[in-house]
């Protein structure tokens, strides 16, 4: 049971009995199902894990920002020459210095290191200072002098419709709209048709932040050889690595990126960031390291977080509770830029799929540019919302039908290996025992609708990507990729791109090494996230990079084992098929005597085939959908989660309190438990902070005062997220049943188990005291509204009534697997889908450039 | 020198000597000035809880505090924690349990645990939660946090059956599963 080597194994003796998950005896894992110390454990808790603004060189400067103080504005001249005479400035720079725009997507190059002509949203910057100390920075930033001629501003999608000039950008869709999207697939209304009942909901979904606990920072280091080398914290080094190169106009061979460790990212750091790029021009142009920090405020404005999304969603269920149609409206408000927000629209859409059947699905949806801080990916990227009114439809659904919640959707869960009508390939599905844990768990049967008023308990579930099926700039190359180096010590050096965000995943590679060589796990020695000296990996994202970093560990571990079998086959003379790698040594399984030390292992293999290296990568399966859009949704395998939330309610004021969570997650198999854990009860928290409290809104300052669109909250104050006490207790169950795709059967839980936290709130207020709140955050004073509503012989709802009249125009057909669909559309031409650009296919379809 | 000030600190047991900006921090000072980047910042408002050292023993919030005014002071940071090489109960059982996730807000826990340890070696989950309450961690859920402490605590009182339950580190049993 005890891992070899020093691998630090926690309370061995507390390791299951070989029945239990994770030491299933035909697996015969050694480090793979037990917990262990992560790591890099060691290093965080000591004070010496360096995050990127505790790494600093000789002769390091420092950067500061200038950003807008106007939501929607010309620039008219932007004076900086009193800054540049403040003592110890040695640089400044403006949008002059980095004329060329990127984005994350190839299909939104719509930002500015520095805004060149116009400003977006109070917080986009506009100039850099550099000076020898950062309070030098800072004050010669305040002598910066910047005219502005204001322009209307956009707050809302209302608005944006109703506002489609003056253009935030003069590219998009429709006047303001960025994105606009209609897909259909199958006979919708043939199905609606032959519904015994249809249910229809409009819901809201307010934006959220991910709000790190560390401040983006970064170093840039000018090195000899016109190379240039920066520090960040970021979850996407080599997409920061890409953009660099574009925007300073080098080529990628002189760019070297290196992912700091990171203090938190949920998404908030897979962006690329303004003070990134402006950090590394600085450098090139002083000859400087210079060092950015950003402050607090500054975080709030980066965001690229949680989009808020409006959802009307129209369903048609047999009296049985099976759907039989489902049209989904999302409208999307993205903020300033692009970011990733064509994927995020698409994802609004793509995973209502993949949990119960759905014989026929249309998706409409838009996202509106507003003159606010750019929306993005935050933990269940833009799956959260829809499945948050999904889940709570559900829910009304079969009250409405006089069916249990829990069995309405054991009724009718998409069986395994299926193609869903929007062509995603779903193969293992845990949902169905996810339920049934959390059911029995939380005493569900004899509870749900039988505690007293005021108490309740809510079910829901949730479905999320191990991994996007397509890179964000599309190609044939391998996805992830592992190096490894074995020397004459018994170390083994794997070099990797992925990035350690906190989610444990140099330990997942780690362990993965170890597992296969049979070597202690800190036997293997890390070199990760940077673009200098790691095979790319492209990033911690979409739940990848167990998956991925896994699959391509395993493949350059099997080969190095392939090796020194080789090798030690012929020094033992027994057939190689025969040893075994385990406790550090290399033995034939038929005398377990006969061996040799991994070390001296390494060495015959060195002496037969000189320095020992491997590699190993990793591409998803090519996924069944060929329509454009398509290539949103696909995932080597998909991980499923239930929950069940107790909740009292006060209800005379509203006030609540979550009495329990039991949450159940479908991890295929858990690489090491006590880190699943971790992402299981980490993920709980956020969903119940995005379902409580947590909101990024805005408000406008009078007319004399600029009527700029400025942060209600962009302090940690204010923004209100759950601390200790708002945390209840959480029964948590791992449900493993190995999925074939992934490394040892592991399927991801760093996003899943949020998404079903959220509508079981929702769920469980109606149990409690019998209101509908149609939107989250939940506040006391919604509960409080419908309780009213309720009394004074209403619905007894809180929430949006409407879904703005779009033109959706002709939706892009594509016939279901059922229907003998082949995952083509039918009427490209029709539908009015664009060749060459400006739509999600481009994005995944090819490069930006030609 | 206009606006800087010398001092003499004493951190983690001994005597430093520092030069600084009047104005700036003690979170500042301890990072820039004595090297001790192990105290972290999350919005140098005090409002977050990160950047908690210890302060006499007290848990101190080094964005709010001035460097001037902690000429003799004791104070203490996660730097200090370690006795030689060996981990502090608390490190090895945040290590451990992953109640260190990004790590980032983990200092600020660890330091503001000890003290609490120190004035109470056998706290409840509940005396635990309010310790910590100030700390913000966007990681864990904070579950793992209150595990660890009360492991660590049961270390350091010599309680030999301290240790995590089998729920922490694998989940409950699955309900109609056995075991």
């Amino acid at each position: 049971m005890t891992p070899p080597s020093s691998g630090r194994v926690i309370a061995p003796e507390q390791a299951p009995p070989d029945s239990a998950p994770g030491s299933r005896p035909e697996d015969d894992l050694r480090v793979v199902g037990t917990p262990f110390r992560r790591v890099d454990g060691w290093a965080k808790v000591t004070g010496q894990t360096r995050f990127a603004d505790d790494i600093t060189f000789p002769r390091t400067v420092h950067m500061r920002l200038v950003r807008s103080t106007l939501p929607h504005a010309l620039i008219q001249s932007i004076d900086t020459s009193k800054a540049e005479a403040m003592p110890g400035v040695v640089g400044v720079l403006t949008g002059k210095d980095m004329p060329e725009p990127f984005g994350i997507l190839p299909v939104s190059q719509d930002e500015h290191a520095l805004c060149l002509e116009k400003v977006r949203f109070v917080g986009d910057p506009v100039v850099a200072v550099a000076a020898l100390t950062e309070d030098q920075a800072a004050d010669a930033c305040s002598a910066v002098k910047i005219e502005y001629e204001p322009l209307t501003t956009i707050a809302s999608v209302d608005e944006a419709l109703e506002t489609p000039e003056p253009l935030i950008h003069d590219y998009g869709d429709e006047g303001n709209l960025h994105k606009k999207i209609s897909l259909q697939f199958g006979a919708v209304e043939d199905g609606f048709a032959e519904a015994d009942e249809i249910f229809e909901d409009v819901m809201f979904y307010e934006g959220n932040t991910h709000l790190p606990m560390e401040q983006h920072a970064a170093v840039a280091v000018p090195e000899g050889g016109g190379r240039i080398t920066l520090y960040s914290s970021t979850q996407t080094p080599h997409y920061v690595h890409k953009v660099l190169a574009k925007v300073l106009e080098m080529p990628a061979s002189r760019v070297r990126v290196i992912a700091c460790s990171v203090g938190g990212g949920f998404g908030g750091k897979s962006d690329i960031f303004n003070h990134e790029i402006a950090a590394a021009k600085m450098a090139l142009v002083t000859g400087r390291p210079v060092k950015v920090c950003l402050n607090r405020e500054e975080v709030f404005y980066c965001h690229r977080g949680r989009h808020p999304v409006l959802m009307h969603l129209r369903t048609g269920f047999t009296k049985d509770g099976a759907m039989v149609a489902q049209h989904l409206k999302t409208a999307l408000d993205g903020g300033a830029y692009g970011s990733y927000g064509v994927a995020s629209t698409y994802y609004t859409g793509a995973l209502q799929t993949v949990t119960y059947g759905l014989p026929r699905y249309r998706f409409d949806s838009i996202r509106a540019f507003t003159n606010k801080p750019p929306c993005g990916p935050k933990r269940g990227h833009a799956t959260v919302q829809p499945r948050f009114a999904l889940e709570v439809h559900l829910d009304k659904a079969a009250e409405r039908l006089g069916i249990d919640p829990a069995d309405l959707r054991l009724n009718n869960l998409l069986p395994p290996d299926s193609i869903t009508a929007n062509y995603l390939k779903v193969g293992s599905i845990g949902l169905g025992a996810c339920i049934r844990a959390v059911v029995d768990g939380s005493g569900w049967r004899d509870r749900f609708q039988a505690l007293p008023h005021g108490r309740g308990l809510g079910l829901a579930c949730g479905s999320y990507l191990t991994g996007a099926g397509l890179p964000i700039h599309w190609n044939h190359l391998p996805q992830s990729a592992v190096q490894l180096k074995l020397d004459r010590t018994g170390t083994v050096a794997a070099y990797c791109g992925e990035a350690e965000i906190g989610q444990g995943s140099d330990s997942v590679l780690a362990a993965c090494v170890a597992e296969v060589l049979g070597i202690g796990l800190d036997d293997v020695l890390l070199c990760v996230g940077d673009t200098g000296l790691t095979p790319v990996d492209l990033g911690s994202y979409s739940s990848r990079v167990t998956l991925m970093v896994g699959r391509a560990a395993i493949q350059a571990a099997e080969r190095a084992r392939d090796r020194l079998a080789e090798a030690v086959a012929e020094k033992l003379d027994v057939p190689a098929g025969r040893l075994v790698f385990a406790e550090g040594r290399v033995f034939d399984s038929a005398s377990p005597d006969d061996g040799l030390p991994f070390a001296q292992a390494v060495q015959r293999a060195e002496e037969k085939f000189g320095a020992l290296a491997t590699t190993g990568s990793y591409a998803p399966p090519r996924a069944p959908g060929r329509y454009r859009g398509s290539g949103v949704g696909p995932s080597p395998t998909y991980s499923y989660s239930a929950c069940v939330m107790e909740v009292e309610v006060d209800p005379v004021t509203g006030l609540y309190r979550v009495e329990h969570v039991w949450i159940a997650h479908d991890i295929g198999r858990a690489i090491n438990p006590v880190l699943t854990m971790g992402q299981v009860e980490g993920g709980v928290y956020m969903g119940l902070g995005e379902a409580m409290m947590e909101e990024q809104v805005f408000r406008r300052l009078p007319k004399s005062r600029s009527n700029a669109l400025v942060h209600k909250v962009p302090s940690i104050l204010e923004y209100k997220s759950p601390t200790f006490h708002e945390m209840p207790p959480v029964t948590t169950y791992l449900i493993e049943d190995p999925d074939p795709e992934g490394p040892f059967g592991a399927k991801e839980v760093g996003q899943g188990p949020l998404l079903p936290v959220i509508p079981a709130l929702a769920n469980a207020v109606f149990d409690a005291v019998g209101v509908r709140i149609d939107q989250v955050p939940i506040g006391p004073h919604m509960i409080r509204k419908a309780l009213e509503d309720k009394a004074a012989g209403g619905e007894g709802r809180y929430g949006p009534k409407t879904f703005p009249d779009v033109d959706f125009g002709v939706p892009l057909m594509v016939p279901t697997p059922d229907e003998g669909g082949d995952g083509r559309a039918t009427n490209t031409e029709e539908a009015g889908v664009r060749k060459g650009s400006g739509t999600m296919t481009d994005g995944v379809g090819k490069d930006s450039k030609p | 020198m206009d606006g800087y000030r010398t001092a003499t600190l004493r951190v983690n047991g001994q005597d430093v000597h520092v030069v600084f900006p009047t104005h700036h921090t003690l979170l500042e000072v301890l990072r820039e000035e004595c090297g001790l980047t192990g105290t972290k910042h999350g919005c140098e408002l005090g409002e977050c809880g990160t950047c908690t050292v210890l302060v006499d023993g007290e848990p101190v919030l080094s964005c709010l505090a001035l460097a001037v005014e902690m000429e003799g002071h004791s104070i203490e940071t996660v730097e200090g924690l370690q006795d030689g090489n060996e981990l502090h109960p608390l490190q090895a059982a945040f290590a451990d349990l992953g109640a260190a996730q990004c790590g980032y807000c983990t200092p600020g826990m660890l330091m503001t645990a000890k003290a609490l340890l120190e004035e109470n070696d056998d706290p409840s989950a509940d005396e635990i939660r309010t310790a910590l309450a100030g700390n913000l961690c966007r990681c864990t859920g904070y579950h793992k946090i209150v595990q660890a402490v009360e492991w660590a605590a049961g270390v350091a009182r010599g309680d030999a059956g301290a240790g995590p339950a089998r729920e922490a580190l694998f989940g409950s049993s699955v309900p109609g599963e056995g075991s």
